[in-house]
């Protein structure tokens, strides 16, 4: 497996500089996936050693998780001068010029007049390239664990979930089912039994990094979340579910868990008082499918990740046939800003029936792709042009995708509507994780359906029939399709079995396998009518195949 | 217990509380097609064929896995079921090899009788004639994987009844396949008992007893109904 986002060993780099006395700058070097794959540690460590090798005593520099704007890293963030500097090169003369940028404040962007922050409302992401993930002093120092020290001595349990429940947040993992509900079900299951707390860091979707940059930027606020809400529902073990693609991730989650436990802040006795609460972290195999909780719970187990069917939901009987309670990580990363401001603060961020903020990882054809946190209510246009700058290239906006292989193609006409919950299902997408690709009018549609119909294929966990055979016929005609092959009868067949998979599927994959399909047929069928009736790509993407002969056997 | 009654294709019934739709049906005499499911045997609910419509459901239900409420409302053959059914069978047809003419279980095979009751007179998907593999290394019995259809009553009936777990599914999507142990041959298997227990289950021709030629597999699994029976009393 390719490690280029499992920095070399501590030990290898040289320690922060953290000056005893006031300091003029401090450089926030981004230590997140994306920057880290740009080169960053080795930013860090030669901005250290320019920084000592120049004798000053008020310049700092510190490793800090993600800073958002990934596509220009690698980033080092000054909030002394409220600058950051993208692209920070690594060569030592012009990082000595740079120094001097940082003592003065100049260069750079100004963080809160750039529109990609100015728009943003962090709630998820608060501490995300302010603290130093591999820190939990750090964490602490600004003010986290309060919240979880707050939830244990000063309040009941029902009195935690009755806050999360006036939050109106609801699931982050992209369902939406609201999160109080879910806390209130677990607590109320089992009569003083055994009960886990389980985190669904399995990200998987195409083009999405949101978890993955909350834990490898705040690991900590993700572990106090958890333990809030096994304190609320009574649970004292838990498990992160981590895909094993994300080695950073595992190791800055296995260093945060032993550092909490050694600041009394999980384990045993937390925060001195008789609650216990035991953290460990399981590592995927590489399936996607993982990330549906069932399956999710029986590769925790042991077994085959395999979907079951539900009722019983995990609430009811999960883990080992326990009450378990499973949240996405987002979900758990909104839970100590929800205790410390209150559930009312929260519920009056946001639109309609979604609450709160949300974390998209914008991606594709956008001028600043990166790690972005809104409130929900903005709109798509909002977001893609006042935020991600716009398409590059002088190309046009075509469509939006959001939710991953189970979710759809919005078209730039419908840009203007409000990103919550219920926009997103009447406009035949769902909100999912947080993955949003862009795309531009070099992109094909059809392939695009056939690129997530081809990932459904191949993540089928070949429990039910009509995923597993199902998305391999569709596959093949929308293959056909995209050749140039197809009659309108395949157009035709095509709906039919995407009908009955998304219908009869035993889990959401399957269930959800059929929706691009669908999102592209509703807004785009002049494309697939294009690629049938006169063999043409619109786009330019599709390579027609010569005709086949009468009985090729195709 | 308690007794839930219900209406089944409009039918008053009457069932037990916690017995599966399909459970009920059967015992009024309202058939259901079954691949997937066997008296006796965990319920998995994968072939998707005994799906029903629930009122009140936002999609048709597994009733091999949805246990009976009070008030409920079941219908069990509708056009669009039909539809779905018929797909689901022409999907297992043509994921793998089934060739009647040249199948041991030709005319004793649950996949040819479903086909035929659902009105599957051809398939318009392409068949897709993978070269899917064959363990003929036990001494008695053989599985060729071109004719399974993942149902996984032999891992079940394996594991729940003779208390083996000598079956089991390696792979995803079309790479699944049944394997025994850990994927060793199966006349290398060291926890196989050889009791052919899977062989009586298969609704195939994937698992055959040894020396038997085309449509010869009919001696099919003379003793399921006991274990079956023996099973529901524990």
């Amino acid at each position: 497996m390719p490690e280029p986002d499992d920095a070399p060993a501590r030990a290898r780099h040289h320690e922060p500089v953290l000056p005893e006395g006031p300091v003029r700058a401090t450089a926030n070097v981004c230590h997140a996936a994306g920057c880290l794959s740009l080169g960053s540690d080795l930013v860090f460590d030669r901005l250290c050693e320019r920084v000592e090798a120049s004798g000053t005593d008020d310049v700092g520099v510190r490793r800090v998780g993600c800073l958002g704007l990934c596509a220009q890293g690698p980033l080092v963030k000054v909030p002394e001068h409220d600058r950051l500097y993208a692209k920070v090169p690594a060569e030592p003369d012009e990082l000595d010029q740079l120094v001097e940028q940082f003592r003065s404040g100049t260069g750079g962007l100004v963080v809160s007049e750039d529109p990609f922050f100015a728009r943003q409302v962090k709630v998820v992401l608060r501490h995300c390239g302010s603290v130093d993930p591999e820190e939990v002093e750090d964490y602490v120092a600004k003010g986290g664990y309060a919240a979880l020290r707050r939830a244990v001595t000063e309040m009941t349990p029902e009195e935690v979930v009755a806050e999360v429940t006036e939050s109106g947040l609801r699931g982050r993992g992209g369902a939406g089912y609201p999160t109080g509900l879910k806390w209130a079900t677990v607590a109320k299951s089992g009569e003083g039994g055994h009960k886990y707390v389980v985190c669904n860091a399995d990200e998987g979707d195409p083009g999405a990094f949101m978890d993955r940059s909350v834990l490898e930027s705040c690991p900590q606020q993700v572990l106090e979340g958890m333990a809030i809400a096994a304190y609320a529902v009574g649970a004292n073990e838990g498990y992160v579910y981590v895909r094993a693609e994300y080695p950073l991730t595992v190791r800055r989650l296995n260093s945060a868990i032993r550092q909490a436990e050694r600041a009394g802040l999980l384990g045993t006795a937390i925060a001195d008082t008789s609650f216990s609460f035991h953290l460990e972290v399981r590592i995927g195999a590489g399936a996607f499918v993982c990330g549906e909780e069932t399956a999710l719970l029986a590769s925790i187990e042991g077994r085959r990740g395999t979907p079951r069917p539900r009722p019983p939901y995990p609430a009811a009987a999960g883990l080992f046939g326990e009450p378990t309670l499973i949240n996405n990580v987002e979900t758990f990363a909104s839970i100590s800003a929800i205790i410390e401001r209150g559930g009312r603060w929260y519920a009056a961020i946001g639109a309609n029936k979604s609450r709160g903020t949300k974390v998209f990882a914008l991606a594709g054809a956008v001028e600043r792709t990166g790690l972005i946190e809104v409130p929900m209510g903005l709109s798509l246009r909002q977001i893609v042009f006042e935020i991600g700058g716009g398409v590059p290239g002088g190309h046009r906006c075509k469509a939006v995708q959001t939710g991953g292989p189970s979710g759809g193609c919005i078209p730039e006409e419908l840009l203007d509507m409000p990103v919550d919950y219920e926009s997103l299902v009447s406009a035949g997408s769902i909100m999912g994780s947080g993955g949003m690709i862009v795309m531009d009018e070099t992109t094909c549609m059809v392939d695009v359906a056939r690129y997530f119909m081809d990932f459904c294929r191949e993540e089928s966990c070949s429990r039910c029939v009509p995923c597993r055979a199902g998305t391999v016929q569709m596959h093949r005609l929308l293959d056909r399709i995209c050749s140039g092959l197809a009659t309108r009868a395949d157009l035709e067949r095509l709906e039919r079995l995407a009908a009955m998979v998304q219908r009869a599927s035993l889990c959401g994959l399957g269930q959800g396998a059929p929706s691009t399909v669908f999102s592209t047929l509703r807004y785009f069928k002049d494309e697939y009518l294009a690629h049938i009736d006169h063999r043409t790509c619109p786009a330019g993407v599709c390579e027609m195949a010569p005709f086949e002969m009468a009985g090729s056997g195709r | 217990m308690s007794v839930v009654t219900l209406v089944i294709d409009g039918h008053d019934v009457a069932g037990q509380s916690g017995q599966s739709i399909l459970s009920v049906a059967r015992e009024h005499g309202i058939a259901i097609p079954t691949l997937c499911h066997l008296d006796g045997l965990s319920e998995v609910g994968a072939c998707r064929l005994c799906m029903v419509e629930v009122r009140g459901a936002r999609r048709p239900l597994a009733a091999c896995v949805t246990e009976v409420q009070e008030h409920m409302e079941v219908t069990t053959t509708t056009d669009e079921l039909t539809d779905y059914r018929r797909q689901i069978i022409e999907l297992l047809f043509t994921e793998r090899n089934h060739v009647c003419a040249v199948c041991i279980a030709n005319r004793h095979c649950e996949l040819q009788d479903l086909a035929k009751a659902l009105g599957m007179t051809h398939f318009d998907l392409p068949a897709l004639n993978p070269s899917a593999g064959v363990d003929a290394s036990h001494e008695r019995f053989g599985i060729d994987h071109n004719r399974c259809v993942l149902c996984t009553r032999c891992v079940r009936v394996c594991a729940e009844i003779e208390g083996a777990h000598t079956w089991d599914v390696r792979g995803r999507a079309s790479e699944a396949r049944v394997i025994t142990d850990l994927g060793t041959p199966w006349g290398e298997s060291p926890t196989c008992t050889s009791c052919g227990k899977c062989v009586q289950v298969c609704p195939t021709g994937a698992l055959f007893e040894k020396g038997r030629a085309v449509a010869e597999g009919k001696e099919r699994r003379p003793y399921v109904p006991f274990l079956v029976a023996r099973n529901r009393r524990s």
